[in-house]
């Protein structure tokens, strides 16, 4: 007979203690607040589904949701191209490969909100570096406390600066990891640069691609704090994304019910959508 | 196809080679003749696959010259020279299907699909993958993988020369002998020159006509199989090919007689001109015997390779070994070796300097 050693559980338990401790738990306090109607006290009335559905009806969320959508979409339509090109056009071995590869990790290294503190500066229309020479210098008028697109060019350009980055360094160890006979071969079937791209480059680079696009999805789609110090969802309501929204509904008018019903349709839409692109992009390798 | 030239070739890594032995090439000159199959032989590091990335483009020598049938095609690079090249671990588009893989080289040179298609059941017939044509070639076996390679290689009809860079190194020893086999009957079929690179003596010699053996940036010597087993040009060759190699044994010359532990030892022939420098006799271990007298040796180790038995001796300081058919005589005993004439040479500096007698006849 074969025995089973146990004992794995031990090695297991901190974690799930620790998961516990700062998820489920979290997690579960949400899900009682969102099917309950609490005027503080620790006084509760049964509420059943009527926040979910209030929040699935009411068109604030819709909004919220669709600016989610598309700054999400916005944001993976350049950092993911401008992340495989620059990947593709750094050096693969010398002196520049460090620089290179510090120079591409710092905007990484750099605190959200500071991000948001320091674009903020930059783009203010009279002192900030940018907004001055776009105002001043080439004569356009930028204001994004006052317009909501030159609101929304810049939290893009934002969040590319600072993220586009991570797709740059994944494709980067993607494309490292070809052998140089892929290459040769690939000059001996005089394939063109384009075809080299799309039958060696991008098959080598699709498993680290998929991690990339996979966290650039789930990191801006929950993205809060440097759209919040930047343009603090304005103007109007124009650059209020999902969280902000939510902030403001729990923590600005302290309506817990619907904030934790929210936070709950936010999660799953966060969670449907990456498991629907991950399931997609592995499908083949399965066969 | 078409006859290779190379022309006082050297080649460097380096931006301004001062010496020597900054050359990875040092001045190599070699014809391959149309429809040829060659073997490069060499250790690692003698600079096989830098002459190989030579002739295919990927590198451009710092000196000298390379033509395909008198057109120099020096700096060339490679999709412009027709040549194909097969490397040490099989190169396959993932994404694309068995048939796909094979079509590549054809469909980037812009060839009408029925050509394509005409050409990939073809090679694909060949090698034995006429049945796999449309499943995708990123789950298949690396020897599966590599004979997809190599039918890209083979798939334009057109093509200069086929080169073999180490191509059964992934393989499992088991099919590696039918690789060979299948590379010998491509070669015979499709009549294209063949170049293959490789460290592996067997695999050379039974692939090719003319083995080409490399050392240290240089060719040592260009033979059939047959001549470098039996008259190796430098002791290089006689060490590096053979199992064992051949027994080097430094000697003396006394009038004109080559002296090893004070016993005259006869040679194939007369010594070329008045020798300088480092002499010493080569023998091949299959043509030392055991006899009833010669020069005096004792037994250090036996070892029964299954078909016959090595025995190592050691006479006058040296280690010499003897194949031994039969029974083999016990470990610490004391022999006699008798080494046969006729295959008995006189090496100076590492070049061979003997004459054969029947040859001069």
């Amino acid at each position: 007979m074969k025995t089973e050693n146990q004992k794995a559980w031990l090695f297991v338990l901190p974690v799930l203690a620790l998961v516990a401790f700062n998820a489920l738990i979290p997690m579960m306090t949400v899900v009682n607040y969102s099917v309950q109607e609490t005027f503080g006290d620790n006084v509760f009335f049964w509420q059943g589904l009527d926040w979910f559905q209030q929040i699935l009806r009411s068109e604030r969320f819709h909004d919220a949701l669709g600016r989610q959508f598309l700054f999400t979409f916005l944001i993976l339509v350049i950092e993911v191209p401008l992340g495989i090109a620059i990947a593709l056009s750094m050096p693969r071995k010398g002196f520049w490969v460090p620089v290179c590869l510090v120079l591409m990790a710092l905007p990484m290294l750099i605190p959200w909100n500071v991000v948001g503190a320091m674009w903020n500066i930059f783009t203010l229309p009279d002192i900030g570096l940018l907004g001055y020479f776009l105002n001043h210098v080439l004569g356009i008028n930028y204001d994004m406390t006052q317009d909501p697109v030159a609101a929304w060019v810049t939290i893009v350009t934002m969040d590319v600066w600072h993220w586009t980055s991570l797709v740059v360094l994944l494709s980067y160890a993607g494309l490292v990891s070809i052998p140089d006979a892929y290459y040769q071969a690939a000059k001996i079937d005089g394939a063109s640069n384009w075809a080299v791209f799309r039958f060696i480059q991008l098959p080598k680079m699709k498993t680290v691609l998929t991690i990339a696009i996979l966290l650039r999805f789930m990191d801006s789609f929950n993205i809060y704090t440097e759209p919040f110090v930047l343009t603090g969802g304005g103007p109007g309501n124009s650059t209020t994304l999902l969280s902000i929204d939510l902030v403001k509904i729990a923590l600005g008018q302290f309506d817990l019910g619907p904030a934790a019903a929210m936070s709950l349709i936010y999660f799953a839409i966060t969670l449907l959508v990456s498991w629907l692109f991950y399931t997609l992009m592995t499908k083949d390798d399965l066969n | 196809m078409a006859k290779i030239t190379l022309s006082k070739l050297r080649h460097s890594y380096l931006p301004n080679p001062a010496s020597e032995s900054d050359y990875a090439l040092k001045e190599i000159d070699l014809d391959w003749s149309d429809g040829g199959a060659y073997a490069l032989l060499g250790p690692s590091g003698c600079g096989k696959s830098t002459l190989l990335n030579i002739i295919s483009g990927l590198l451009v020598p710092s000196d000298g010259k390379i033509l395909f049938d008198d057109k120099d095609v020096t700096t060339l690079p490679p999709d412009q020279r027709n040549i194909a090249q097969v490397f040490q671990f099989p190169v396959i588009y993932d994404t694309m299907t068995v048939y796909d893989n094979l079509a590549f080289p054809l469909r980037n040179r812009a060839r009408d699909e029925a050509t394509v298609k005409t050409r990939v059941t073809a090679i694909a017939e060949m090698l034995e993958l006429t049945e796999m044509l449309n499943t995708r070639a990123a789950g298949l076996s690396p020897d599966t993988k590599q004979k997809i390679s190599m039918g890209r290689g083979l798939v334009r009809e057109d093509v200069n020369v086929v080169m073999f860079d180490e191509p059964l190194t992934v393989i499992d020893p088991h099919l590696k002998w039918k690789l060979r086999s299948k590379l010998k009957e491509l070669h015979q079929r499709v009549k294209a020159t063949m170049i293959y690179v490789t460290h592996d003596q067997t695999e050379a010699l039974t692939f090719a006509d003319q083995v080409v053996v490399m050392q240290l940036g240089e060719v040592v010597q260009v033979g059939t199989p047959v001549e470098l087993f039996e008259r190796p040009a430098h002791t290089f060759v006689g060490h590096f090919i053979g199992s064992p190699g051949m027994n080097i044994l430094p000697c003396a010359l006394v009038d004109g007689a080559a002296h090893f532990a004070d016993q005259a030892i006869a040679l194939e022939g007369p010594i070329n001109g008045s020798p300088e420098g480092k002499t010493e006799i080569g023998i091949r271990p299959e043509f030392v015997s055991l006899a009833s007298s010669g020069l005096p040796a004792t037994v250090t180790k036996v070892s029964d390779v299954g078909r016959h038995t090595v025995v190592e001796c050691t006479a006058g300081g040296e280690r010499i070994n003897a194949i031994i058919e039969g029974q083999a005589p016990e470990k610490g005993a004391t022999v006699h070796l008798e080494f046969r004439r006729d295959q008995t040479r006189l090496y100076v500096d590492g070049w061979l300097a003997t004459t054969a007698e029947e040859a001069m006849a």
